[in-house]
């Protein structure tokens, strides 16, 4: 496995080769039920994502703002476990439809609870392609990478604008996949701008990894796609899909227009993503 | 996490620094009144018909519970990190106005999260924080009360460690917090230590105190941890039973896991999920524990025993009767298990108390419970 191409390497190198930026949303597994979740996961698919970022609820997600806590505690509320995720994972990927790569979201107290070795065989088991871990240290993750990487599974790791230098050195060492790129400091959420020192800290980053480079928090308009274009080979997308989810949740939705939205939005980022480098 | 290795530094720093510990010194004898006293509860003693009872009387000191040990080390520390905003988290609200206060004190800006929850449930520290120009903000997700309060300050650290620091009020978080809040607690230990061998010429049999995070215990043990013939009893919150929900004893009942950035026990589910917790305690009411709570107990050097919010309630009104005093709900479980295991030791056994707040703050819940109005 350590020397053929993961699924999130080859969808890079694709992209790379066709002078191409990757989108990446994120949705929450089990909002309110895997039954949506599928649905959603086809729907993106058939809109032509990159790659999915599915969250596994946890109950004190941190790094997490307001609106992904809230999804979170939905689908815990409902009693959502995380074999029903594996389990729903599995079984779409069984169906005839090409799935993008999926990368899991995953606290680590909930890999620690179940056994890193078993939840990553789990996992992969399920035709996950890789995980982010947001809670774990980059720099203490080198017993997790091994296991993740024996699995043939990526383990992307996160890049703060507040991540020193040298801590990039040894966060990169664990890290495979894609560099998950923190926009700004602080928690998931939407916001306006993308700041300043982000194309600062993207320029020094090119020069420390080969890793491709995806950047999230406060992404949600294909403008800021093109901001980044040249900067990062992918952006990745969190609350504004799951604001959508919070319209079904109020009843200000149905499942239909909460599908067309998502897959509405996913096709415009999709195509701003697609525009080949001028 | 840079924030994190900021800390760690400045700390180490600092601990080599006779300034500062001059300064932190000066600060606990002139402003909070220490040393707090070693008393005698001689009632207490006649009525458990066992060991001399003492108590350490953290609820002396200003403000009125233990909290304002650490809160001033650690306002010191912000300033001399050059930052000028603190945010802290606040259960029963005790640490919030030890934070409140030390800001005030040092001319800071102050930010407390705090459950709605708790917030219903500790009215008067929410006033005299905000009066002391604290900014209280109500923390409305989860289960509204302090695990959810940590995790609002922690997302605001996120987006503001550069001029903020955390001023976390326990043993718990990610490293340095646990050493740090515990070597400024360490102070009660020291303390009911030196005053043993003064008034009693020789260390206690055992010493209690109560186990929420665990920061009032752990800067009471610490210092007793190598006096191997010295009993140290952690209390628990065993709130209405020990069904998951009904309690907070994660010791107890608790498995290994992950919360807030430590490796500890951990109240939780088979997938790791937080289990809700209750306490009549607002300031025990956590679901998790300091990690190194973990350790005395996977060592043995610790034992930690449940006590009901019903014993709890009972201690508070028992220790008002028999001495005079209102103790905090939180540490009225230390006080129950003294009442519960004093009677079998000899007359002549020496069991101290660390009285971790006084019960000011809980009059309103108190007497709510017990269906009395004020």
């Amino acid at each position: 496995m350590l020397d053929s191409l993961t699924r999130i390497s080859e969808k890079f190198a694709q992209l790379r080769n066709a002078g191409q930026m990757a989108f990446m949303p994120f949705i929450t597994a089990g909002d309110p039920d895997m039954d949506l979740t599928l649905a959603l996961i086809r729907e993106l698919a058939k809109r032509g994502v990159d790659l999915i970022e599915v969250g596994f609820p946890y109950s004190d997600p941190i790094a997490d703002g307001p609106v992904i806590q809230a999804s979170y505690q939905r689908a815990l509320d409902r009693k959502l476990q995380v074999r029903d995720i594996f389990a729903a994972i599995r079984s779409l990927h069984a169906e005839k439809e090409p799935i993008p790569p999926l990368v899991g979201m995953v606290s680590f107290a909930i890999i620690f609870r179940l056994g890193a070795e078993k939840f990553v065989r789990l996992a992969a088991e399920a035709g996950f392609s890789g995980l982010i871990v947001p809670d774990l240290p980059g720099d203490e993750a080198e017993d997790l990478a091994r296991i993740v990487k024996s699995h043939g599974l990526d383990l992307v790791e996160l890049i703060a604008p507040t991540t020193t230098p040298t801590r990039v050195a040894r966060i990169v060492k664990n890290a495979s996949g894609f560099l998950y790129c923190i926009s700004v400091a602080g928690t998931t959420g939407v916001r306006d701008t993308l700041p300043a020192e982000l194309r600062e800290q993207l320029g020094w980053l090119r020069t420390q990894t080969d890793l491709p480079l995806a950047v999230g928090f406060g992404i949600s308009r294909p403008e800021q796609v093109d901001e980044l274009r040249g900067l990062a080979e992918g952006v990745i997308v969190g609350s504004a899909l799951v604001k959508q989810m919070q319209l079904l949740a109020d009843g200000k939705a149905t499942r239909e227009e909460l599908l067309r939205a998502c897959g509405d939005f996913a096709a415009q980022m999709v195509a701003a993503t697609k525009r080949t480098r001028l | 996490m840079q924030a994190l290795e900021q800390l760690t530094d400045e700390y180490a720093r600092a601990r080599q620094d006779a300034r500062f510990q001059a300064e932190l010194d000066d600060l606990l004898k002139n402003y909070v009144g220490r040393p707090s006293p070693l008393y005698f509860a001689k009632r207490l003693t006649e009525h458990c018909g066992g060991a001399q009872i003492y108590l350490k009387r953290e609820d002396l000191n200003h403000t009125g519970a233990h909290k304002i040990n650490n809160a001033l080390g650690q306002a010191l520390l912000t300033i001399r990190m050059g930052k000028k905003r603190v945010i802290a988290e606040t259960g029963a609200g005790q640490h919030g106005v030890a934070t409140a206060t030390a800001c005030a004190h040092f001319g800071l800006e102050c930010v407390v999260y705090m459950g709605e929850e708790d917030i219903r449930r500790q009215k008067l520290n929410v006033f005299n924080m905000r009066t002391m120009g604290a900014e209280v903000r109500p923390v409305t997700t989860g289960s509204r009360t302090l695990r959810d309060a940590i995790n609002e300050a922690m997302r605001d650290w996120m987006a503001s460690v550069a001029g903020t620091h955390y001023i976390i009020g326990s043993v718990v978080g990610p490293h340095p917090f646990p050493m740090l809040v515990r070597d400024f607690q360490s102070v009660i230990g020291r303390e009911t230590r030196a005053q043993c061998l003064e008034k009693l010429g020789r260390l206690p049999h055992e010493v209690i105190a109560c186990v929420g995070g665990g920061s009032n215990s752990a800067g009471m043990f610490y210092p007793f941890v190598d006096d191997a013939d010295v009993r140290l009893t952690g209390v628990e919150p065993g709130g209405r039973g020990s069904t998951p929900g009904e309690h907070a004893s994660t010791l107890s009942y608790g498995a290994k896991g992950v919360l807030h950035g430590s490796y500890s026990y951990v109240l939780q589910d088979a997938d790791g999920q937080t289990s809700d917790v209750h306490s009549i305690s607002a300031g025990l009411d956590y679901p998790g524990v300091g990690p190194e709570h973990s350790y005395w107990k996977d060592t043995g050097r610790v034992q930690y025993t449940p006590v009901s919010d019903e014993e709890a309630l009972s201690a508070f009104g028992q220790l008002a009767q028999l001495e005079g005093i209102l103790p905090a709900l939180e540490s009225s479980h230390a006080v129950a298990q003294a009442i519960k295991t004093a009677g079998q030791r000899s007359k002549d056994e020496i069991v101290v108390i660390c009285l971790s707040g006084r019960g000011d703050k809980d009059v309103y819940e108190v007497a709510r419970l017990l269906g009395k109005d004020i």
